[in-house]
């Protein structure tokens, strides 16, 4: 049985600066984190900012760092930390502070509009549609289930120690671009962009990216290895790059 | 006076869900300039939560499908008092709106020869639904977002619109505020399409984000355009109903589609009881034939877990009401049955239903695998909304538009699975195109500075009362509006309850104006919850005076003290807009359908 109450440090403050607050509620069986944010928003302080919608581990909004772990809050049950001692809720830590909670994640947005978008090849059907089997959708269907949280970004040490946010586009840019290269009705080229402009080569497959992921996505050994992979084919296998270079193969 | 920042777009958009993308998509598209104002981050609208599939007859699996079938299941399921040029509209274009996703970037799951695969639903005739696992609302969201920020369309993130600006009986633009900052902006607007979902944050058990709160219906509302249709709000028959925290978080029909069966306490399939006369034709007499159906037969008929969604609420309402329920209040759904069926179930209901199995797992400690889900009726969504013109989504204003949730008509008493989405992309795509053509030929109206104004200083009221005196927390009032609409006007309704709720109403807007919030304007929630209260005050009230005014039981709309279908009623809608003297409901009779459109009805009987 859970215990009736918790107490909760919850991060206070915006880009100035701030401090962790205490409070303590009282809690029943089945309660996720956000609940008690929200109880504690309802209850004590209308205006303890916290980013939130559906509640369901569905939309990516509520990420922030429990006991210091990223994680979704609305899918971190009570039950489930240590409640003897106070659970500490911090905000993300790579982006910059909004205000409690909330960080800035703008910068994933518009990073992402520096990566080509899908550029289709020549229809399959006389009606204008393609064929595509199962499983040449698997693996892109994969991707497609990231939820845009940025906890893969938010623990990736590129980003968040080394701050290279104008060098490299992090784990979860490189899944968008994992998916779209992997589209079988895709016909871009985006492996020089990786190469040169998306860092990929900062990637050091330290797979903590793929540790925090709440879709469960292999980021690293679906989606970045490959692409290094098929990267590492295009530029530095020779009878490739000469295709290349004479525009025989994208 | 407070500072704002003032913008101009030819086209505003309200909204960044599936309708207000696809909107603005097709308007950038016909060359206008387009402004998106979203409440969230981009991508993270309620949409994202559908789950089943987007219903369209492609006949890629059943080629006996088509726009005629489609068409009446959507007049059966909505009782015929649908719009029936909408649902003629849609049943037509949904095939085109899905292979144009696919062109953008959206991976369906797929038959075997490679197609677009499609599953059955509630109250489809065929196989109708293409869908993504049970993420499809993700898939398409994220689809229409990775578009669209390449077309040059202006996001406005975070930002909540206060009020519409008019000018007469044409909207000009609207009022909005950065929910980051508190800074306010005037938005300059030709047309201006409303996008902004549904209204399910007002009962307390709800599958719907924090966002459905209302706006866009109150925001046209005031602005003198009519509402439609708001006595019909869908109850989904199953949502989660334990633990306390996650009541009413949607469990999607894709689990009876897949041959789930719901059971009451005593292991009695209760929906086989129950059978309503329009589709007892379709319907499976035992289950043998409901479980072949779910696994693609096309000569049998469909269990009865699979009729429309109001019967089924209802159904499990009252198993609840005789005591036959499960230990947490619902009734047990059962997929893991399935495992006397089909070897390796487990992972076959893993593939199949990946988020229900997560979501359950996660947040109740249950293995769908191996037990059966507690569930029971969440308010899902609303059938009701701002009344449109079919073809061109225009309101009863000039120049503003509304698509998706937030607009009427399509799904009359009540609405189909996967109706919803293919709604979106339908109607979104002319509500944006109309917009813009608005746009091309209208004049430049500029904005009523009074009007600008009087809003501003509207907004911020919340501030200055909490300074003054004591003040009533919107949290507290949100919390008891809540409990009212879920008691007085949820699934069972009666005219003295809902009286009862008209006068608690009365009260609750007596104690809005007294709201009081404590802090500054930068990302203060309190602040936001205050301004949102005003809208779902005016939301509820509509709901309310229009369920007490249909004397009748219909669709989505059950009323205990009139438990029949009254034909007069079958040839009304009730039309809700501002009067003199407060909130007013008015008939309004059907438009003649066309006779063409009789015989499709008549001969799919």
């Amino acid at each position: 049985m859970i215990p009736s109450t918790a107490t909760f440090l919850i991060w206070r403050g915006d880009a100035q600066g701030g401090a962790f607050q205490e409070y303590r509620i009282g809690i029943s069986e089945g309660m996720v984190v956000l609940d008690a944010v929200h109880r504690i928003q309802a209850e004590q302080d209308n205006t303890l900012a916290v980013r939130w919608n559906c509640k369901a581990g569905k939309c990516g909004s509520c990420a922030a760092e429990v006991n210091g772990r990223p994680r979704l809050m609305c899918m971190t049950r009570l039950g489930d930390l240590a409640l003897d001692r106070p659970v500490t809720l911090e905000p993300m830590r790579t982006f910059p502070l909004l205000r409690d909670l909330v960080t800035d994640v703008s910068w994933n947005f518009r990073t992402k509009l520096a990566i080509q978008p899908l550029r289709t090849r020549p229809a399959d059907a006389p009606d204008g549609t393609w064929r595509m089997m199962q499983r040449d959708v698997d693996r892109p269907q994969e991707f497609r289930k990231c939820i845009e949280c940025f906890l893969c970004q938010d623990v990736c040490h590129v980003l968040r120690d080394h701050r290279l946010f104008d060098r490299y586009i992090g784990p979860r840019l490189l899944v968008y671009t994992a998916q779209l290269e992997m589209n079988p009705i895709d016909a871009a080229d985006r492996l020089g962009d990786l190469k040169d402009l998306h860092g990929i080569g900062y990637c050091n497959i330290t797979k903590c990216c793929t540790t925090v992921c709440p879709e469960e996505i292999k980021i690293t050994d679906n989606a970045i290895i490959p692409l290094k992979e098929r990267l590492v084919d295009a530029f530095y296998d020779p009878l490739t790059r000469l295709a290349r270079a004479l525009g025989l193969r994208g | 006076m407070l500072a704002y920042e003032a913008i101009r777009h030819d086209v505003l958009v309200i909204g960044a869900g599936g309708a207000g993308l696809r909107a603005a998509i097709e308007a950038s598209a016909e060359g206008a300039s387009v402004g998106v104002v979203c409440k969230s981050l981009l991508g993270k609208a309620h949409t994202v939560m559908a789950e089943g599939g987007i219903a369209a007859a492609m006949a890629n699996v059943d080629e006996r499908d088509n726009w005629r079938v489609h068409f009446s299941d959507t007049m059966r399921g909505g009782q015929y008092v649908n719009n029936w040029r909408m649902a003629e509209l849609h049943a037509k274009e949904a095939p085109e709106r899905i292979r144009e996703l696919e062109a953008w970037g959206a991976l369906f799951d797929r038959t075997g020869d490679g197609r677009i695969l499609q599953r059955h639903f509630g109250g489809h005739r065929y196989a109708r639904l293409v869908h993504v696992g049970d993420r499809t609302g993700l898939e398409m969201i994220r689809t229409l977002q990775d578009h669209g920020i390449h077309r040059g369309i202006e996001f406005y993130m975070e930002f909540t619109v206060c009020a519409l600006l008019t000018e007469g009986n044409r909207v000009v633009g609207a009022v909005a505020y950065s929910r980051e900052k508190g800074t306010f902006f005037v938005f300059q607007a030709k047309a201006v399409v409303l996008a902004t979902g549904g209204i399910g944050r007002s009962y307390r058990i709800t599958s719907n984000s924090w966002e459905c709160t209302g706006d866009g219906l109150a925001l046209a509302y005031r602005a003198g355009a009519e509402l439609a249709d708001m006595e019909f709000v869908q109850f989904h028959p199953t949502g989660m109903v334990w633990p306390p925290s996650v009541a009413g978080l949607l469990v999607t029909e894709s689990v009876r589609g897949e041959g789930g069966v719901l059971r009451n306490n005593q292991g009695r399939r209760f929906m086989f009881d129950d059978i309503p006369e329009a589709y007892r034709a379709q319907t499976a007499d035992n289950e043998e034939e409901g479980w072949r159906y779910t696994q693609g037969d096309r000569n049998a008929r469909r269990p009865p877990e699979l009729v429309t969604r109001d019967h089924v609420a209802r159904c499990i309402v009252r198993e609840i009401k005789e005591g036959r329920g499960s230990p947490h209040g619902g009734v047990f759904l059962d997929i893991a049955w399935i495992r006397e069926k089909i070897p390796n179930s487990a992972e076959h209901i893993k593939r199949k239903l990946p988020s229900m199995y997560d979501q359950f797992l996660k947040l109740a400690g249950i293995d769908i695998t191996k037990v059966p889900m507690e569930v029971g009726p969440t308010t899902h969504y609303m059938m009701g909304g701002i009344r449109v013109d079919g073809d061109s989504q225009v309101s009863s204003v000039e120049g503003l538009f509304a698509a998706g949730e937030c607009a009427a008509g399509l799904h009359g008493a009540n609405r189909l699975g996967g109706n919803s989405l293919s709604d979106l992309l339908v109607f979104g795509r002319r509500a944006g195109l109309y917009a813009a053509q608005f746009a091309r030929q209208a004049q430049w109206v500029e904005a009523d500075q009074n009007q600008v104004h009087a809003v501003i200083a509207h907004a911020v009221e919340p501030f200055e009362r909490a300074a003054a005196h004591p003040a009533d927390s919107p949290y507290r009032i949100l919390e008891e509006l809540r409990e009212l609409m879920q008691n007085l006007v949820g699934i069972v309704r009666t005219g003295e309850e809902m009286t009862q709720a008209l006068d608690g109403l009365a009260k609750f807007k007596e104690r809005a104006l007294r709201v009081g919030v404590v802090g500054n304007r930068f990302y203060n929630p309190g602040w936001h919850t205050s301004l949102d209260l005003d809208n779902q005050l005016i939301v509820s009230e509509a709901v309310c005076r229009a369920a007490l005014t249909r004397s009748e039981s219909r669709g989505a709309h059950y009323r205990l003290d009139y438990p029949n279908k009254d034909v007069r009623w079958g040839h009304i809608n009730l039309v809700v807009r501002r009067a003199d003297d407060g909130m007013a409901v008015v008939e309004r009779p059907l438009p003649e359908m066309p006779q063409e459109l009789k015989a499709i009805i008549e001969e799919m009987k």
